[in-house]
């Protein structure tokens, strides 16, 4: 066992699925850094990405597998596509997830649809790998989610791990997956370590994860929200409310069955997402529970969400944004005097 | 010099395209087809001419207005047929459509309704061909209203940056949909564009299939030798509206009765003698396209509907929960 960082949890995935295939390539702006100055010492692999998780992939595997691109994600994801189909495995970078404007055409109109519009004929073996979230004081264009922009695209598959050991285990499976897949690293959970078994071998996309057993209230925690579901369900446990958290990990698919087991066991649900409440991935699972388990709640379904705003810059304010372990707390005790 | 096999088959495929338009134009107007259809009466020697120039197996992509690349680089017309009909033994199993036309087992990687989505998919097919060190030559075609479009210029960018010897073909055929390209381009020639890329460029009269073959063929050697991109522009004009059922009133008589001079079947029958065919080698020729186009509407309309539920497959390789929930 060793404890890692989901920084280095992915950065070793990535380096594993390297080594394992040799089709496997990466195209990015600065995944490397240093482009252009090879002949300065010091200056390859300067970067590794603006987080530096990809660092040290362009010295051990050159240039020809691992491609500082322009800033042209339409041009590089278009090309990621084509190099899917064609044979290779590409992985991509997008910056951050709200760039996702720039290149949604190539995700939405043809990663997602060469193989259904054109007769299953046709497979797209690619990984977008992206940064979400808020509480980086990075502003509106720097800090969304947007877990449901892709969830809803039928033909993607949407990854969200929370810690070290899922991003791990999870971006070996989306590197080995024959669909695309979206693969969202939350910015403030990078730094965040776990055990991670060297040998761990690649988690299923779809399953999700129980993180703690509990009999009174289920919460429904995604990415970074398993850490406030965690902390309140630490604080809650002190006066004797037992909270089951559930991580579905994935969303698209998603882990519907383990959802409902939880919900039939405790009767009472919230759901906690940082992204905006409208057609989130809140609103999408709570949807789930009152068709299917409706004669099995004992209250109406909590969201606690980010409001229908922009992510605000200012600390006061980014954090009134985020939802909080104080929030989850409140909504847990009124759902338990029900 | 080119061999008579090669003479004949671009002749062949030329015929057949245009009566394959003709054909479903004249069907869309008799009765309903579904959806939306673009034909290409116009292009034909530029779908022949570069695919003469191209393997079997050689990637493309195409776009909406694509029935005449489908059938120039080897798609079944059975299968073309039926799935404009929206048939279950259509190419695409009905899923596609007339404007999704697209048969990757010929090298097709795909027929988009997204203007400029095409280029930066070949692109990554050509990065693939280079890191494989594999040969296969990777033709993107669009028109000329794709041009303004962010897409094609980051792949243009990427592909002259990466070294990547792809072939951008332009078919200029004088309007985006119902803009003329003479307002719309800010360059004197449409392939100025490619200057900001310092990519090699040829323009050629996309009318005339021989000539459309000998730049392809040229610039696919050329592209392979340097290790660079090359954009080809052909000019030709499209008598086709943008779709079936277009009143075309932007398109002047008198402009379309000039162009009709450089019709390129017109041009394909007037050079025939040159290529060594006769008048009764043509005849028969126009004959077989005749009778496959035939044939091909023949099968279609025999063709079962897909069923419904059909709709739930094939949207993921693997997928562990119901599609339908």
């Amino acid at each position: 066992m060793t404890i890692k960082t989901v920084k280095d949890a992915i950065n070793d995935a990535l380096v594993q699925s390297f080594e394992e295939d040799k089709n496997v390539i990466l195209m990015g702006e600065d995944i490397a850094g240093g482009k252009g100055r090879e002949q300065y010492q010091g200056t390859q692999d300067a970067w590794g990405g603006p987080f530096g998780v990809t660092q040290g992939l362009y010295t051990k595997f050159g240039g020809e597998r691992v491609r500082d691109t322009t800033i042209a994600e339409a041009g590089f994801f278009g090309a990621a596509i084509g190099a899917a189909m064609t044979g290779l495995r590409p992985i991509v970078e997008l910056m951050y997830v709200d760039f996702a404007g720039v290149c949604f055409d190539q995700m939405m109109n043809q990663a997602a649809k060469v193989r259904y519009m054109f007769g299953g004929k046709q497979k797209v073996p690619m990984v977008v790998r992206t940064v979400v979230g808020a509480g980086f004081r990075a502003g509106s264009e720097h800090s969304q989610t947007l877990y449901s922009l892709y969830t809803h695209i039928p033909g993607l598959k949407v990854v969200a791990p929370y810690d070290a050991y899922d991003a791990k285990g999870l971006l070996l499976s989306s590197i080995k997956d024959d669909d695309p897949v979206i693969f969202m690293e939350h910015k403030r959970l990078y730094m965040t370590s776990c055990e991670v078994p060297d040998d761990l071998k690649p988690i299923p996309i779809g399953k999700g994860r129980i993180r703690r057993e509990g009999t009174d209230v289920t919460i429904i925690a995604i990415q970074r929200m398993n850490l406030f579901a965690e902390e309140a369900a630490d604080e809650l446990e002190k006066i004797n409310i037992s909270c089951e958290i559930v991580d579905p990990r994935t969303y698209s698919p998603l882990d519907e069955e383990l959802i409902f087991q939880s919900v039939k066991k405790t009767g009472k649900v919230i759901v906690v997402d940082e992204s905006n409440p409208k057609c989130s991935l809140a609103s999408e699972i709570s949807s789930l529970i009152s068709e299917k388990c409706f004669s099995d709640l004992k209250a109406a379904v909590i969201k606690i969400t980010a409001p229908h705003t922009p992510v605000p810059f200012s600390p006061p304010m980014e954090d009134f944004y985020i939802p909080s372990t104080k929030k989850i707390i409140d909504a847990v005790k009124k759902l338990k005097d029900v | 010099m080119i061999e008579k096999e090669k003479i004949n088959w671009i002749y062949k495929k030329i015929f057949t395209i245009r009566f394959f338009e003709e054909r479903i134009k004249k069907i869309a107007k008799e009765k309903t087809v579904p959806g939306y259809l673009h034909t290409c009466i116009g292009s034909e020697a530029i779908c022949v001419g570069v695919m003469a120039a191209l393997n079997q197996d050689d990637w493309i992509s195409s776009t909406y207005r694509n029935h005449g690349h489908a059938i120039a680089k080897g798609c079944e017309l059975n299968e073309i047929t039926s799935e404009i009909y929206g048939r279950k033994t259509g190419i695409c199993k009905g899923r596609g459509g007339s404007m999704h036309i697209s048969d990757f087992s010929k090298g097709m990687l795909g027929s988009f309704g997204i203007v400029a989505a095409g280029p930066a998919v070949v692109l990554g097919a050509a990065l693939q061909e280079k890191i494989n060190k594999s040969n296969k030559t990777c033709v993107s075609f669009f028109g000329d209203g794709a041009i303004h479009n962010g897409a094609f210029h980051e792949a243009a960018g990427l592909a002259k940056l990466w070294d990547i010897p792809m072939i951008f073909v332009c078919e200029n055929n004088g309007y985006a949909e119902a803009t003329a390209t003479d307002w719309h381009l800010n360059t004197k020639e449409l392939s100025d564009i490619t200057k900001a890329y310092d990519m090699l460029s040829y323009i050629g009269d996309g009318n005339n299939v021989f000539e459309v073959y000998d730049i392809t063929k040229k610039a696919i050697n050329e592209a392979k030798q340097k290790n660079t991109p090359i954009f080809l522009e052909f000019k030709n004009y499209r008598f086709s509206g943008q779709y079936e059922g277009d009143t075309q009133l932007y398109q002047p008589q008198e402009e379309i009765d000039k162009a009709k001079q450089n019709d390129p079947i017109k041009l394909a029958k007037e050079n025939s003698s040159k290529y060594g065919l006769n008048k009764n080698d043509l005849e028969k020729i126009i004959n077989e396209a005749k009778e496959e186009v035939d044939k091909a509407f023949d099968f279609a309309d025999t063709q079962p509907w897909p069923q419904p539920e059909d709709a739930l497959e094939e949207v993921y390789v693997n997928y562990p929960v119901e599609i339908n929930r």
